[in-house]
């Protein structure tokens, strides 16, 4: 009978612990799953925003360009043609398209709905091509940005919005004419910043990385490699290595707002190097990258067994001929992976760019290291703090761009290590 | 004539040293490249170098100091008209007239005199150029000689070029002190010139954070007040969110991937764990402010809270997001690194696997786990982006996370961006701001790698 | 194989000549009366054992006698100490391992789906080659397999299991006045002996022993064989070693594997005087391993 009892109770114990180990099981599934649905929420709702942004709505008019205005006494000449009034020629072709809109008011809203980038893209078309003087040429006129976010659906028309009841009306009947068209946004790629939505761009912002990234990778890579072979195969272990070692580890996890502070105290302030310039982001993100490729670089050194450079001592090499011809072209997979996830980590870094001026709003595309640019992601910084509506969608699609851009240098890392991954 | 141009020269003359000093090598052993005790190319490595380096380093230096020298020519030169100005003035002044010189457009185009000072300047600047290419060619020449004349068959060329290289080594290893040197100096310069405008006892006690500009220079004094507190409660309330999130969901997932998940689930779910290590902060800042700032609104209005639209709670659920893989992946290795055999040793008495983790990994593991923690509330503390784009800017003494609290990062952001001047009170606080930050973190790094090394060697 | 088996026994035959005595005698005793009344407590038939693609062991057939020591002995990687881990069902903790054939304790197949490994494990123990006391308490180390098991009702029962399995496995006179020190700060022979009383702590029927004495010094072999000794009286012990001395000294029962092959299992005296196998043989007499 006691017995009995007391299997019944090891019975119902182990009944409790199996309990306990699936409620445990559990909370790990919970758990990585919280973890991956915020990664899909977070690049679903990136796509989700901006994938419409790869899209822009284009009005299609038929423009008159008139002999007497862009060529008076039919001369050609280009410093006529560079200040001829673009902009009455696609307000005409508008308002022949809507008729009965009279008043001033009406007019000017009327004018509203084609950004003035339409002008430019105009006058450009005329100057590469002067035979179209006098004739009537079909251009697609970039729709403003109200315009867009109205045809996308994301704002709504009526009073107080963005977008008028009689606006809106305009648009159908240019929609019914067959005259709004979505057509891939080539100004999202080929553009600097705007302070008009539509004609803002992520080209600008890209150079700037670019810049930025040539700048860093030149310094930290050659740098960061040095200093490993130096810390691994050279030096002795005393307390100054010890001291170096602890400093690059702790200088890994201090925090990137400080090497801005740093960037703007040393080099803007003390050496006057030029604010907002590519070479003073690129010296300041290398400085923040060199700890992770010297750790990185320094593991894939200490991953080539002794017995490599044994061999090649008892050759008769030299040390630096053993690294050189040995330990280094093993390792150099194991660096490089290093660095393009160093690499990574800077392309997608913000704070210390804010602090020495990169946040500023740069049209122009930088030609130079020295000129004034803005990176990727602060140009995402810059956009989101936008008001435009349209803003919103052109951030989510730079931000699944910048992403991309990412997720290709990780990529390109994972298949460096797994082609040569080594195992000794 | 111009830098670039001496810069092309010399690379023509290093790598002329590099054939010469080849040649001259295999001629002093008759051409029997055997007597050499190195190899001709170490005799070229040798040549070049005594060529390029110190003909590189004068130009270095060259380079960056000739226009302050002409600057201060052209003031000299200036005389009575430089005299009387202060020192922006004189900037725009010497602005004006590099402008003309370069052929800019300026202001000032049509002034005699500035004409007169860009001309003597274009002069200068010549006369300055052709100094650099003589005196570094002249450099590269004499080394070049220098080093061709060294060379004899039992020189040690190799030996010598291996020195060099090791000093170059030895001097890229310094460059990590050097940032930390750097570091250190320049926030605690700007911060003791702080400290001499604000007193440290404001900084550190008083509740109230309120940087104002000046109006006036007499002002400076009652612009506003700088005490920090609310700051380090703001950034220690997000933090302490973040970590909320972060700890319990990055190590059960540690758990559930190096106990439980299945080798192939594993392969899948830890490279998309990296992921979220791998989005750049901006785009976290981007979604809390966009999606999850009005979402948690949005839910506090529908129970009847009262919820801020830059509440720390978004913020720091973001940031807790963020910080997972780093808990995790942190979590994992140490995990990985307890031995097999106390789980053999569990097992074997018949425990479950949850009673393994649990009463035997997670003790063994637990230094370790502390050391990743403190790594990932460092990083917290230090993290800026989705608090600046998430997080209010108005400082706020609160420990109620539907409210917006301002943190260290974002006030240093808000301090910098846009117009500085480096001598005011509201500059130089970023920079008291930055040491206070530069400290925690660096002695919460401190221990929690100690920590973890010490874990680490205790069951190497 | 040869210095590692020669050198415990020169000094062996210094420091414990007295338990190398005991330990034969004890057994011609069992062998000469407890021939016919031996039961078998665990068997094992027809057992295969892969590793992926790898087989690590071929149709193993083998009786463990209740009550007595059965030493598992041959060259390195002949699958002994894979055959022990299948005993308590350890394999399962390794991916890719697969069991098939007969395992049974008292009848029962272990390997049936609706065994509770966690129970079997609870009734087979076992002791690991390196000490492996869990960075807790010496207290805590044996008390851990009571509280997950509930066989203690109440802290004074605890307390009991705890000083009794320590007392049985020698270790207490050392121990009692720092049961709350760590249990990693014990020499080797000493967190040996603890493994040993955490594994009786849980009153098993079987102990398995992997190779419990190899990162162990001469000294403190020769207290674990005493111990293991002992443990005999209420115990089934099954134990792999490399050491032949040791399986001579300690067991009752020798079985020689091979290859992934049991080659032949008999009575320790047996075995060691007249093997019938010529590998046996070779083995024993130190011509290879």
């Amino acid at each position: 009978m006691t017995e009995n009892s007391s299997r019944n109770l090891a019975i119902q114990l182990r009944k409790k612990r199996y309990a306990a180990e699936r409620r445990f099981r559990l909370y790990g599934i919970i758990s990585i799953s919280i973890a991956l649905g915020a990664l899909c929420l977070l690049i679903g709702n990136m796509a989700a925003k901006g994938w419409s942004a790869f899209m822009q709505t284009y009005i299609i008019l038929e423009v008159e360009l008139p002999r007497d205005g862009l060529a008076p006494g039919g001369k050609i000449d280009i410093e006529t043609l560079r200040e001829a009034n673009y902009v009455a020629y696609l307000r005409k072709s508008l308002r022949d398209n809507i008729p009965g809109v009279t008043s001033r008011r009406d007019r000017r809203s009327l004018y509203k709905l084609i950004s003035s980038g339409a002008t430019l893209d105009l006058q450009n078309r005329v100057l590469a091509d002067t035979k179209l003087i006098g004739s009537k040429i079909s251009i697609a006129a970039v729709a403003s940005d109200d315009v867009d976010q109205f045809i996308k659906g994301n704002i709504t028309a009526g009073s107080g919005g963005k977008i008028s009841s009689k606006q809106a009306a305009w648009i159908k009947t240019l929609s019914d004419a067959g005259r709004i068209e979505k057509r891939f946004n080539t100004n999202l790629f080929s553009n600097g910043d705007s302070r008009e939505p539509e004609l803002a761009g992520i080209w600008g912002a890209t150079i700037g990385s670019l810049l930025t990234m040539f700048v860093t990778v030149l310094l930290s890579f050659p740098l960061g490699v040095a200093a490993a072979i130096y810390l691994e195969e050279f030096a002795r272990k005393n307390r100054w290595t010890d001291i170096i070692e602890v400093n690059i580890n702790n200088l890994a996890a201090v925090p990137s707002i400080v090497f801005g502070l740093l960037g703007l105290a040393v080099f803007l302030s003390f050496f006057g190097l030029p604010r907002s310039a590519p070479l003073v982001g690129g010296i300041v993100l290398a400085l923040m990258t060199l700890p992770t490729i010297i750790i990185a670089s320094r593991a894939a050194l200490s991953a080539v067994p002794p017995s490599i450079r044994e061999a090649a001592i008892g050759m008769g090499a030299s040390p630096m001929q053993v690294v050189l011809h040995h330990v280094l072209p093993l390792a150099f997979p194991g660096i490089l992976t290093g660095t393009i996830i160093g690499a990574a980590r800077a392309l997608g870094e913000t704070a210390p760019l804010l602090m020495i001026g990169m946040v500023a709003f740069i049209v122009d595309i930088p030609g130079s290291i020295t000129d004034p640019a803005t990176v990727l992601p602060v140009q995402i910084y810059l956009w989101a703090d936008s008001p435009e509506r349209a803003f919103v969608e052109r951030t989510a699609a730079a931000t699944l761009i910048l992403l991309t851009f990412l997720i290709l240098m990780n990529l390109i890392a994972v298949i460096l290590r797994k082609k040569f991954e080594r195992r000794w | 004539m111009s830098p670039f141009f001496a810069a092309i020269v010399l690379i023509v003359l290093i790598t002329c040293g590099h054939f010469l000093g080849r040649r001259r090598a295999i001629q002093t052993a008759n051409g029997s490249r055997r007597l050499l005790h190195s190899l001709p190319h170490y005799y070229g490595l040798y040549v070049t170098l005594w060529t390029g380096v110190p003909a590189v380093i004068l130009m270095a230096l060259w380079v960056p100091l000739q226009p302050y020298f002409l600057d201060s020519f052209l003031i000299a030169s200036l005389g009575d008209k430089a005299s009387g100005l202060n020192s922006d003035q004189l900037g725009l002044l010497l602005n004006d007239i590099r402008n003309v010189a370069d052929g800019n457009i300026s202001s000032r185009r049509n002034d005699p005199t500035i004409i007169a000072a860009a001309n003597r300047l274009i002069e200068w600047r010549q006369l300055g150029y052709a100094g650099l290419l003589v005196i570094t060619l002249g450099a590269a020449i004499a080394g070049l000689a220098i080093a061709r004349k060294r060379i004899s068959r039992t020189m040690r060329a190799r030996n010598a070029v291996e020195r060099v290289f090791n000093a170059v080594l030895f001097i890229a290893s310094l460059i990590a002190i050097l940032t930390t040197i750097g570091i250190v100096l320049s926030l605690l310069f700007e911060t003791i010139r702080f400290f001499g405008k604000v007193p440290i006892t404001e900084f550190l006690f008083n509740l109230s954070w309120s940087p104002q500009t000046a109006m006036r220079a007499d002002q400076v004094a009652s612009s506003g007040t700088f005490g920090a507190v609310s700051l380090f409660a703001g950034t220690l309330l997000i933090t302490a969110i973040a970590m909320i999130v972060a700890v319990p969901v990055g190590l059960m997932s540690a758990i559930y991937l190096s106990e439980y998940a299945p080798r192939k689930i594993r392969d899948i779910l830890k490279p998309a764990l990296e992921i979220l290590a791998g989005i750049p902060t901006v785009v976290y800042g981007f979604f809390a402010a966009l999606t999850v700032a009005p979402a948690i609104r949005g839910w506090g209005e529908s129970i009847g809270l009262d919820v801020a639209s830059e509440s720390a709670l978004a913020a720091g659920l973001v940031m807790g997001i963020m910080i997972i893989p780093f808990v995790s992946s942190l979590s994992d290795d140490v995990i990985n690194a307890v031995p097999q055999t106390l789980r053999d040793g569990s097992f074997a008495l018949g425990a479950t696997h949850s009673e393994t983790v649990r009463q035997v990994i997670i003790p063994a593991a637990f230094p370790g786990i502390v050391g990743s923690v403190l790594l990932a509330v460092s990083r917290a503390i230090g993290e800026t982006m989705i608090v600046v784009m998430a997080a209010g800017l108005a400082a706020n003494l609160t420990i109620n996370p539907l409210e917006a609290v301002t943190t260290v990062t974002v006030q240093i952001v808000t301090l910098l961006v846009g117009d500085q001047e480096f001598d005011s009170a509201k500059t130089l606080a970023a920079f008291a701001l930055g040491l206070a930050l530069f400290c925690v973190t660096l002695v919460l790094n401190i221990i929690a790698l100690r920590t973890v090394r010490k874990y680490r060697e205790k069951y190497d | 194989m040869n210095m590692e088996n020669n050198r415990p026994e020169t000094v062996k035959s210094v420091a414990g000549g007295m338990a190398i005595d005991t330990a034969v005698t004890g057994e011609k005793n069992l062998k000469m009366d407890g021939t016919e009344e031996t039961t078998i407590k665990m068997s094992a038939r027809n057992l295969d054992v892969f590793y992926g693609e790898k087989q690590a062991l071929f149709g193993i057939d083998l009786d463990v006698p209740e009550q007595s020591v059965t030493a598992l002995i041959g060259p390195s990687g002949c699958g002994k100490s894979t055959f022990l881990r299948c005993l308590n069902r350890m394999n399962d903790t390794i991916d890719g391992c697969r069991v098939d054939g007969d395992i049974r304790i008292d009848q029962s197949d272990i390997y049936d789906r609706a065994l509770d490994v966690v129970e079997l494990r609870a009734r087979i123990g076992m002791v690991f080659q390196k000490p492996n006391p869990f960075p807790k308490s010496i207290y805590d180390n044996v008390a851990y397999g009571p509280k997950i098991h509930g066989l203690a009702q109440d802290k004074d029962e605890l307390d009991e299991i705890v000083r009794s399995s320590l007392e049985r496995a020698g270790l207490l006179k050392e121990v009692v006045d720092r049961l709350d020190s760590p249990g990693t700060g014990l020499s080797g022979g000493q967190q040996q002996r603890l493994c040993i009383a955490r594994a009786i702590a849980v009153s098993p029927e079987v102990i398995l022993m992997d190779e419990p004495c190899s990162a162990l010094d001469p000294i403190a072999t020769a207290h674990i064989e005493e111990l293991i000794d002992e443990l005999r009286e209420n115990f089934t012990i099954v134990i792999v070693t490399h050491n032949m001395q040791q399986a001579a000294r300690v067991s009752q029962q020798t079985a020689f594997f091979h290859l992934g092959i049991l080659v032949e299992c008999n009575a320790t005296n047996e075995i060691f005087t007249s093997p019938s196998d010529e590998r046996t043989q070779g083995y024993i007499t130190g011509r290879y391993g």
